[in-house]
C-alpha cells in the first residue's frame, strides 16, 4: 500500500469488495443483492407472527401416515426403478395420469404431449428459456405471480402488464396493447396468464372473456402460457374450464401437484403442442437431465391407490372457511378506505390500502405487531404497485387469520395517522423488485 | 476441545436484524469449533431458560442485533439465569442502543459528534410537520440524516439532501421506530473502528474505511458481498487513524461498555473524526467490519471470541 498523504488520507490499492468474482458476474445477476424486504420476511417465520405472507398449502390436512407407508411400499417394491435416473419427459404411467387430471378442466390431453418438471415453476423457466431473446416482451396480468416475474427477470425478457380487473384480464386493454406493441415492432412471445384464482389478485378470469382472449391472442400470433395451479381449488360449482381447452395449438398450459397434493414432491408438467414439446424435453434434459423418478412414482402411487378427489374436496372446504374467515375480519377490522377482493377459490385475496400509504413502508411496522404480509410491489416488473397487498389465507388456521387481521388493521390505523402528518407526497412509488422466497411466492 | 466447557451462541430473535444476526450467529459459530470450542447455538424463544438453567453454558456470545440484542434485554434475562456472556452488561447497552442518549454521553466526555434533534412521531403529529421539519432545516441545515433513535443495519435510515424530501425521509424512519434522530450529515470518509478488551484494557483494532459502490451504505450495500469496497486498515494518515482509534476506545470507555464494540464514524475534509453511533453486539457476518478489522490486525477471529469467552467465564455473572 502506498502511504501518500492527501487531506488527512493516504491513498492506497484497491480494497476488499470480499467476493472475488465481483466483477465476473452475468448482467442478469445484477440485480441479486440483500433485500430489506426479505430480511423482514426472516422474522416472519417465527411462530410469533401470524404470517398472511406465505402461499404454502396446508399439507397438515393430508393423511401423512397413509402418504409415508405409500413412500415406504414404494421404496421396498420398486426400489430399483424409483430410485435410478428416469427419462427427460418424464414417467409413462404420470403423464397418463395427469391427463385424466386434466380431462376435470375440460382439457384432452395426450400423454405425449405432458413433461413433467420439478413443479411447474420449472416449466416456467424452461418455457421461457426457449422463447426468450433478452428484450423480447412478455405479457403478463398485473399483477402477476412474483415467481414468474423473476424467471423472466433472469432471461432478460420485458414484462408488459395487462390489466384486471375482478373478472381478470381486461380484453379491451389486452388488444390495445398487444396492437401497440406490434405496430411499434416489438417482439411479443407470449402472454403469461393465471385465469383462475390469480395469484396474487385471487380473481377468475370469467368465461365469455376466456374467449375474448383466446381469440385476441390467435389472431395476433401470440403464444399463451396458463398457469393453472389452483384451478381444481375453487369453492363454488366445477371447475373453469381451462383456455387450453378450446385452443390446443395456441396454448401451453402449466399444472401443478403442489396445492392438490404436496409441494414436497415437486411434480408440476407442461402440456405443449407436439413441436414446442419435443424442444421442452430437450431443455428439461440439458436443465436436470430427468425429474427425480422417485417422487414422480410416489405422486403415481398417490393417485392410483388414494381417494385424490375427495382429498382434493377435503383441501377445498378447509380453504373455504378460512376464506370466509379472512374476508369477514377483513370487513369488521379494516380502517375505511381500504378494499379487497373476493376470491372464489385459490389462496389469495389482494387488497388495496387508501391513497397515499405504501404498503412496503407499513411492513416494519406489522412484523413489529407479529403480522406479516406480501407488498405489492413484488408483483410487477417495474417495481409499481405500492398500495397494494398480498394477504394470503390457506396456512394460518382460521382463528390466527381473525388475529392477524386485527394486527394489521391496527398497522394501517396507525400509518393513516402518519399520512396525514406528513402527507400523501410522502409516500412514493418505490422502484426496484423485492422478491420474497420461494415459500412465500 | 479448550477447557472453557460448552459455550452457547445466541442469534436470530424477533428483531428486523434477525437474517443479519443468524448469519453472524453461524459464523461466531463455524470460527469458535475451529478454536476448538464446543457450541451449541439458538434462537431466543419460550425453550431458551428452561435449557439454559437445564444445562448452563459456561460462557455466551450474544450475536443477536438490534431490540433485546441490544438494549440490554437479553442480557438482564442471562443475569437473572447467572449465566457469564461477552460483551457490555444491560444498563450499559440501554445507553449504548439509544443513539441520542449515547451521543449525549460521548459529547460530554469531549467527543465531537453531529449537531442533532430527537423527536418522537407524536411530536410532529401534535404541533404539525411542516413547521417542525421547517424549523429543524433551518437549525441543522441541509444535508441532514434521518435514522430511528434504536436499531441498525441502514434499516429506516436515509440522507436527505433537500427539505421537500424529508418527509418522506421521516415516513420511511418512523417505518422501523417511534423516535427519529435527525442529524446534521457529515460529507466524508466513513470509518469503523472495533474495540476490544483481551483483559489489558480496551483497544482499538485498524480502523475500516467504507466506500459504497453506489454511493450509499443502505441494507443491500451492507450485506451483499461485493456492493461495498473495504479498506482495511481505513486510508488515512497515521494521525487521523490514531485519533479515530482514540475515538472509538473513548467511547467505549465513556459508555462503560465492555469486552467487545463497534463505533461508527465520519471523518470530514479536514481529517476529524465525528461520532455517529456505537454498537454492543458488532455484526460478525462475511461482510461485516469487526472481522475484517480483526485479519487487518493479524488476529484469528475464532480466537479472539474464545478469548472474550474464556474472560467472561472467568468473570462470571452480574
Amino acid at each position: 500500500m502506498s502511504q501518500e498523504p492527501d487531506h488527512g488520507r493516504t491513498v492506497a490499492a484497491h480494497g476488499s469488495r470480499i467476493d472475488a468474482y465481483v466483477d465476473r458476474y452475468a448482467a442478469r445477476a445484477t440485480g441479486m443483492v440483500a433485500s430489506e424486504v426479505r430480511a423482514l420476511f426472516a422474522v416472519a417465520s417465527r411462530p410469533e407472527v401470524v404470517s398472511l405472507a406465505g402461499g404454502m398449502p396446508y399439507v397438515t390436512a393430508l393423511p401423512l401416515d397413509v402418504v409415508g407407508e405409500l413412500v415406504s411400499d414404494l421404496v421396498a417394491r420398486r426400489g430399483p426403478v424409483a430410485l435410478q435416473y428416469g427419462s427427460g419427459q418424464g414417467d409413462p404411467h404420470l403423464r397418463e395420469q395427469i391427463c385424466d387430471v386434466m380431462r376435470l378442466e375440460g382439457i384432452e390431453g395426450n400423454a405425449d404431449d405432458v413433461v413433467v418438471t420439478v413443479g411447474s415453476q420449472q416449466a416456467l423457466d424452461l418455457i421461457t428459456r426457449i422463447f426468450i431473446d433478452p428484450g423480447d416482451v412478455i405479457l403478463a396480468e398485473g399483477p402477476s405471480y412474483v415467481g414468474a416475474l423473476g424467471t423472466f427477470a433472469a432471461y432478460q425478457a420485458k414484462v408488459v402488464h395487462i390489466a384486471m380487473d375482478d373478472e381478470g384480464i381486461i380484453p379491451e386493454s389486452l388488444a390495445q396493447t398487444v396492437y401497440a406493441l406490434q405496430t411499434a415492432g416489438s417482439r411479443i412471445k407470449f402472454l403469461y396468464t393465471i385465469p383462475t384464482f390469480q395469484n396474487p389478485a385471487g380473481v377468475t378470469l370469467n368465461a365469455e372473456r376466456r374467449g375474448q382472449v383466446l381469440e385476441i391472442c390467435q389472431r395476433a400470433g401470440v403464444l399463451i402460457v396458463e398457469d393453472n395451479p389452483y384451478g381444481l381449488l375453487g369453492f363454488d360449482g366445477d371447475p373453469m374450464r381451462a383456455l387450453r381447452a378450446d385452443n390446443p395449438d395456441g396454448v401451453v398450459y402449466l399444472g401443478s401437484f403442489s396445492k392438490t397434493l404436496a409441494p414436497g414432491f415437486r411434480v408440476g408438467w407442461a402440456l405443449a403442442p407436439h413441436a414446442v414439446r419435443d424442444k421442452l424435453v430437450l431443455a428439461m434434459e440439458s436443465a436436470v437431465l430427468s425429474h427425480s423418478t422417485f417422487t414422480q412414482l410416489a405422486v403415481g402411487e398417490y393417485l392410483a391407490t388414494q381417494p385424490w378427489r375427495e382429498q382434493i374436496k377435503t383441501f377445498r372446504e378447509l380453504y373455504r372457511e378460512r376464506r370466509d374467515t379472512m374476508l369477514s375480519s377483513l370487513e369488521a377490522l379494516m380502517p375505511a378506505g381500504c378494499t379487497w377482493t373476493r376470491p372464489r377459490g385459490g389462496f389469495f385475496v389482494w387488497a388495496t390500502l387508501p391513497e397515499g400509504l405504501d404498503s412496503k413502508v407499513l411492513l416494519p411496522r406489522a412484523v413489529a405487531e407479529r403480522v406479516a404480509f406480501v407488498p405489492g410491489t413484488g408483483f410487477y416488473a417495474d417495481g409499481s404497485g405500492a398500495r397494494f397487498m398480498r394477504l394470503s389465507y390457506c396456512y394460518p388456521e382460521p382463528e390466527r387469520i381473525r388475529e392477524g387481521v386485527r394486527r394489521l388493521a391496527g398497522v394501517v390505523e396507525q400509518e393513516l395517522q402518519l399520512r396525514d402528518t406528513f402527507g400523501t407526497g410522502a409516500y412514493p412509488d418505490h422502484i426496484g423488485v423485492d422478491t420474497p422466497g420461494p415459500d412465500l411466492a | 476441545m479448550s477447557d472453557l466447557g460448552h459455550v452457547l451462541v445466541l442469534a436470530g430473535g424477533l428483531s428486523y436484524e434477525r437474517e443479519v444476526s443468524l448469519r453472524s450467529g453461524r459464523r461466531v459459530s463455524e470460527v469458535l469449533r475451529a478454536a476448538g470450542v464446543s457450541v451449541e447455538t439458538r434462537d431466543t424463544d419460550a425453550s431458551l431458560v428452561p435449557s439454559v438453567l437445564a444445562d448452563p453454558p459456561s460462557a455466551v456470545f450474544v450475536t443477536l442485533h438490534g431490540g433485546a440484542g441490544e438494549d440490554g434485554a437479553i442480557r438482564s434475562v442471562l443475569d437473572l439465569l447467572s449465566v457469564a456472556y461477552v460483551g457490555a452488561g444491560s444498563d450499559a447497552c440501554r445507553i449504548a442502543f439509544d443513539k441520542p442518549t449515547a451521543k449525549t454521553m460521548v459529547r460530554s466526555v469531549g467527543l465531537r459528534t453531529p449537531d442533532s434533534v430527537t423527536l418522537p412521531k407524536e411530536t410532529f403529529h401534535d404541533l404539525g410537520a411542516s413547521a417542525v421539519l421547517g424549523r429543524i432545516v433551518e437549525r441543522l441545515g441541509l444535508p441532514l440524516f434521518v435514522k430511528p433513535s434504536r436499531g441498525g443495519s441502514a434499516l429506516g435510515a436515509s440522507i436527505v439532501r433537500s427539505a421537500e424530501d424529508l418527509p418522506s425521509a421521516m415516513v420511511g424512519c418512523f417505518a422501523y421506530g417511534d423516535t427519529a434522530l435527525i442529524e446534521r450529515y457529515i460529507e466524508g470518509v466513513e470509518v469503523a473502528v472495533s474495540v476490544v478488551d483481551l483483559g489489558e484494557g480496551p483497544v482499538a483494532l485498524p480502523p475500516v474505511e467504507i466506500v459504497p459502490v453506489d454511493g450509499v451504505y443502505d441494507y443491500a450495500a451492507r450485506y451483499t458481498a461485493g456492493r461495498t469496497e473495504f479498506f482495511a486498515p481505513a486510508r488515512l494518515s497515521p494521525e487521523v487513524s490514531a485519533a479515530c482509534a482514540e475515538m472509538a476506545v473513548t467511547a467505549h470507555t465513556a459508555l462503560g461498555l465492555r469486552d467487545i464494540s463497534r463505533t461508527d464514524l465520519i471523518v470530514d475534509a479536514e481529517g476529524r473524526p465525528h461520532f455517529l453511533e456505537v454498537n454492543v453486539a458488532p455484526g460478525m457476518t462475511e461482510t461485516s467490519l469487526l472481522p475484517m478489522a480483526a485479519e487487518a490486525a493479524g488476529e484469528d477471529l475464532g480466537s479472539l471470541c474464545r478469548i472474550l469467552l474464556e474472560q467472561a467465564a472467568a468473570r462470571g455473572s452480574a
